[in-house]
């Protein structure tokens, strides 16, 4: 079959605009950063080289490994929390909430969205800091203060706080889905409600929680701000370190490197759970 | 099973409970009557409000946030509905490449895309502003608007279009009388997310403004000064503006159902 | 107004699958034409060549003498009629049939007019103001012909209009079809699977199988001297009876080799051909006709179908000497 060329000329010139705006402000920067982070850094000037120094740096400095196993470690942790906790929230909205309050149950879990993400890891600061609401509570019903803000645990329960609104609303999605015929065949076959769980409904939900696990990792792994603010500086995570390195000695070259890193992890994260990720159901 | 029940029900009351702790707490010491957003609660004040709404950097930033929002939000649509309706319209060699290069910002963090911009924009030696802080806004919705567009291209969208082109329609024409109105919906829905997450974004607008700074960012300055009640009324005004937005939309949407 | 269409030996190949083999075909102005054939015959593809939808791989295609080659459907003196109507559901039944008429820039007003004129035509006077979605599917597809004739093309392309209307509907349809293109007298291109629909309108059948055209003639020529095997059992129920050097299972019936083919309603106890006696074995009341199996007391394996009349006595076990007319040998 022949295609028209003028056809093809108006398919390429209406792809074209947003083709050029990816390729110059996101593969060539994505280039550049690659090739940057081969550079090399003499005083305070950047020198082009191809030097796997920087990448020496990241993986034999006691310090820099430790950002990236506090990255993975974090990230994974509020991953697992955040699927465990969000499960149950969506399942009870889908199926035990009348249908006609599931669309306001759903826009209440989700509400505090709505709040700028650096006021709602400031709001947990107000939480979890040192005079902060939770102690002030502890402190009146006679237990000593928890020293929270500026721990691991703050960080976590900052992400796992965003993560849980955001799974709550794929999993429900997802479950919302089904149809109601599946758990009733299943029913009708001898499974109890577990087995039904278990054998039916988990399986069928499988990719969309994967989906949403997949995007909890992403997001959670390149964030700076709740690290920064919940974590503040006693262990850094790999966006942390990052900043550090463009704040304090405008050291791109290694900053760079650690982004390739962060990038390599991201696709990495992709392969292993591909079988069940699908992008274009994002 | 039955026992579980009022389980269920609780673990329901504490979900939410957990998810709105922080947000109620927020709004609450936003009216402290004192210097510290945190217990005891002294009174109720809307001094901070006053305050906020009487600085000129945060007032400005508000007004670059809404900008840049609506700007950015309003280009990634336009290059996104295009590309859509040109990968769905025509069978170009490659097209599935094209179409993963579109996506392809989806999965980066946005740390990354701001970095590699800024040693970019570095290198040709343009200054940080408001323009490069919404070229890395274009580039984090583009993908976005492009897949909901694609997603929402259906037979009846194409058939409609090709009726249209039958009928004499010149391609714009197609793209504004049949395509476009078809497709309202999928934009609205497309714009209303990319307002969103520009209005919302942090790090590209940290690392590529300068001067004038976004409302996120100059949030950001607020809390290096520790903490006060101001941040929690700032904070408390963009969530209200964000819900009455989400509300409104709700509305329209189910009265368009109804 | 109306123009004819020349078909110059195309062919259309996706990869390697040939949807069209060295076709040729010549429509006269203001003819109505039905190609007719199975999915996958190519009919559908030689609409869309037709209307601009698609070049050809290789070969001509001429509309009013002019080579349309590299002109798109927005240049072409054709409009389509779509299986799915493809109405704009975001515009009124007016705006919908006037939408040709904007695109050639005629003001507003005159739009109007004859928007109203062409929904009258279709049996939608007054309903200008309606939006697709409140019609039946019958209405949908009459404001789809009404919007296709606004722009007066000189030929008009049918892309199975009918096919998702009920039986019934389907039938009032085809007489209102064929009753407009006799109004408007704009050449009609129409295809179709469904034979009766065929025969109910068409001046002129177009039977295609496999890429290529079997037979191509008036509605009652193609169903009583088909040219070709398939054709003859496309247009309808047919008994074929091998032939070889005039000798048949049935003894000898006509000179020549081939398939003997007699239509279920040619056969019965007279007619020009002699076929012997046969055995009832079979029959079911159709309410027009019986259906009978006969069973040749030649060729007991080779079972006739047979149409009798109403109110022929028929039971089972009787026999019976079968006569056939309109005997043709492919």
């Amino acid at each position: 079959m022949t295609i028209r060329q003028s056809d093809i000329r108006l398919g390429w010139g209406l792809v074209a605009p947003a083709l050029l705006w990816t390729a110059g402000f996101f593969l060539l920067p994505f280039a550049a950063m690659v090739a940057m982070s081969f550079a090399r850094m003499e005083g305070r000037a950047i020198v082009p080289a191809f030097d796997p120094g920087n990448y020496v740096k990241l993986f034999t400095e006691p310090a820099m490994l430790r950002a990236l196993t506090n990255s993975l470690e974090i990230t994974a942790l509020v991953t697992v929390i955040s699927v465990v906790l969000a499960y149950p929230l969506a399942a009870m909205i889908a199926f035990r909430v009348p249908p006609k309050w599931q669309r306001l149950a759903l826009l209440l879990a989700i509400l505090p969205f709505w709040t700028s993400y650096v006021v709602r890891s400031y709001a947990w600061l107000l939480v979890l800091g040192q005079n902060g609401v939770l102690n002030q509570m502890l402190a009146g019903v006679g237990f000593a203060p928890l020293e929270i803000a500026a721990t691991r645990a703050a960080t976590v329960i900052g992400f796992v706080h965003f993560f849980i609104m955001l799974l709550t609303l794929t999993i429900y999605a997802n479950l919302i889905q089904l149809p109601q015929n599946y758990a009733r065949a299943a029913a009708d076959l001898g499974a109890g409600p577990w087995a039904t769980f278990a054998h039916v409904i988990l399986p069928l939900t499988l990719p969309g929680v994967m989906t949403g696990a997949f995007l909890t990792f992403v997001l959670c792994i390149g964030d700076y701000i709740t690290p920064q603010i919940l974590g503040g500086n006693a262990e850094l995570t790999l966006p942390q370190l990052i900043m550090l390195q463009l704040g304090r000695s405008g050291n791109f070259p290694f900053a760079s490197a650690l982004s390739v890193v962060l990038m390599a992890i991201v696709t990495l994260a992709y392969l292993v759970m591909a079988r069940w990720v699908r992008l274009d159901r994002i | 099973m039955k026992a579980l029940r009022p389980l269920g029900w609780l673990y329901l009351a504490l979900a939410y409970a957990f998810i709105f702790l922080p947000v109620v707490v927020l709004v609450v010491y936003s009216f402290q009557d004192g210097r510290l957003p945190v217990p005891p609660f002294k009174g109720v004040t809307l001094e901070w409000y006053g305050k906020i709404l009487s600085d000129r950097d945060l007032v400005a930033a508000m007004g670059n946030s809404i900008l840049l929002a609506v700007l950015t939000s309003a280009l990634a649509l336009v290059l996104g509905f295009l590309a859509a309706h040109g990968l769905a319209r025509v069978r170009l060699p490659g097209s599935g490449l094209m179409r993963l290069v579109l996506i392809a910002p989806m999965t980066v963090s946005y740390l990354i895309i701001a970095l590699g911009l800024l040693q970019v924009f570095n290198q040709v030696g343009v200054r940080p502003s408001l323009v490069t802080a919404g070229i890395g806004h274009v580039v984090i919705n583009l993908p976005l608007c492009f897949a909901i567009c694609f997603a929402a291209m259906g037979d009846q969208q194409k058939s409609a279009e090709r009726a249209a082109r039958d009928l004499g329609a010149a391609e714009w024409q197609v793209l504004v009388q049949v395509s476009a109105p078809m497709l309202a919906p999928a934009l609205a829905a497309a714009f209303f997310l990319s307002v969103t997450f520009s209005w919302d974004e942090f790090i590209i607008a940290f690392l590529l403004t300068r001067f004038d700074v976004t409302l996120p960012v100059e949030i950001w300055s607020m809390l290096k000064s520790g903490l006060s009640p101001a941040t929690n009324a700032v904070g408390s005004l963009v969530f209200l503006i964000s819900v009455i937005a989400v509300v409104l939309a709700e509305i329209l949407v189910v009265r368009r159902r109804g | 107004m109306t123009a004819g269409v020349e078909i110059e030996r195309v062919s259309q190949h996706y990869g390697r699958a040939k949807a069209l083999e060295d076709v040729s075909l010549s429509i006269a102005a203001g003819e109505f034409v039905v190609l007719l054939g199975p999915s996958g015959c190519g009919k559908t593809t030689l609409l869309n060549l037709i209307g601009g939808f698609a070049e050809p791989s290789s070969g001509r295609v001429l509309i009013g003498g002019r080579d349309m080659a590299g002109i798109g459907p927005r240049a072409r003196p054709t409009t389509t009629v779509f299986q799915d109507y493809a109405l704009f559901p975001h515009m009124t039944l007016g705006q919908n049939v006037g939408f040709g008429l904007k695109m050639r820039g005629v003001a507003r007003a005159a739009r109007q007019a004859r928007a109203a004129e062409m929904l009258a035509l279709v049996g939608l006077e007054g309903r200008s103001g309606v939006r697709p979605h409140e019609l039946s599917g019958g209405q949908r597809q009459r404001v789809a012909l009404a919007r296709a004739l606004a722009v007066e093309p000189d030929v008009l392309l049918l892309d199975e209009p009918l096919g998702a209307l009920d039986l019934k509907l389907r039938r009032q349809m085809q007489d209102e079809l064929k009753a407009i293109q006799r109004r408007v007298g704009t050449t009609f291109v129409h295809v179709t699977h469904d034979q009766e629909e065929a025969m109910a309108i068409a001046d002129r059948i177009v039977v295609m199988n496999a890429g290529r055209i079997e037979d191509d003639g008036p509605p009652s020529r193609v169903y009583l001297r088909p040219r070709s095997l398939f054709s003859a059992g496309f247009m309808g129920e047919v008994n074929k009876i091998p032939v070889t050097n005039g000798q048949s299972p049935l003894g000898p019936l006509m000179p020549g080799t081939g398939t003997l083919c007699l239509r279920p309603e040619a056969i019965g106890d007279q007619g020009e051909l002699p076929l012997g006696p046969a055995r009832l074995e079979e029959v079911a009341f159709f309410g027009t006709h019986i259906r009978a199996r006969f069973a040749p007391q030649a060729a007991p394996d080779l079972p006739l179908m047979v149409h009798l009349p109403q109110g022929a006595e028929a039971r089972p076990g009787m026999m019976t000497n079968l006569f056939a007319n309109n005997p043709v040998l492919l």
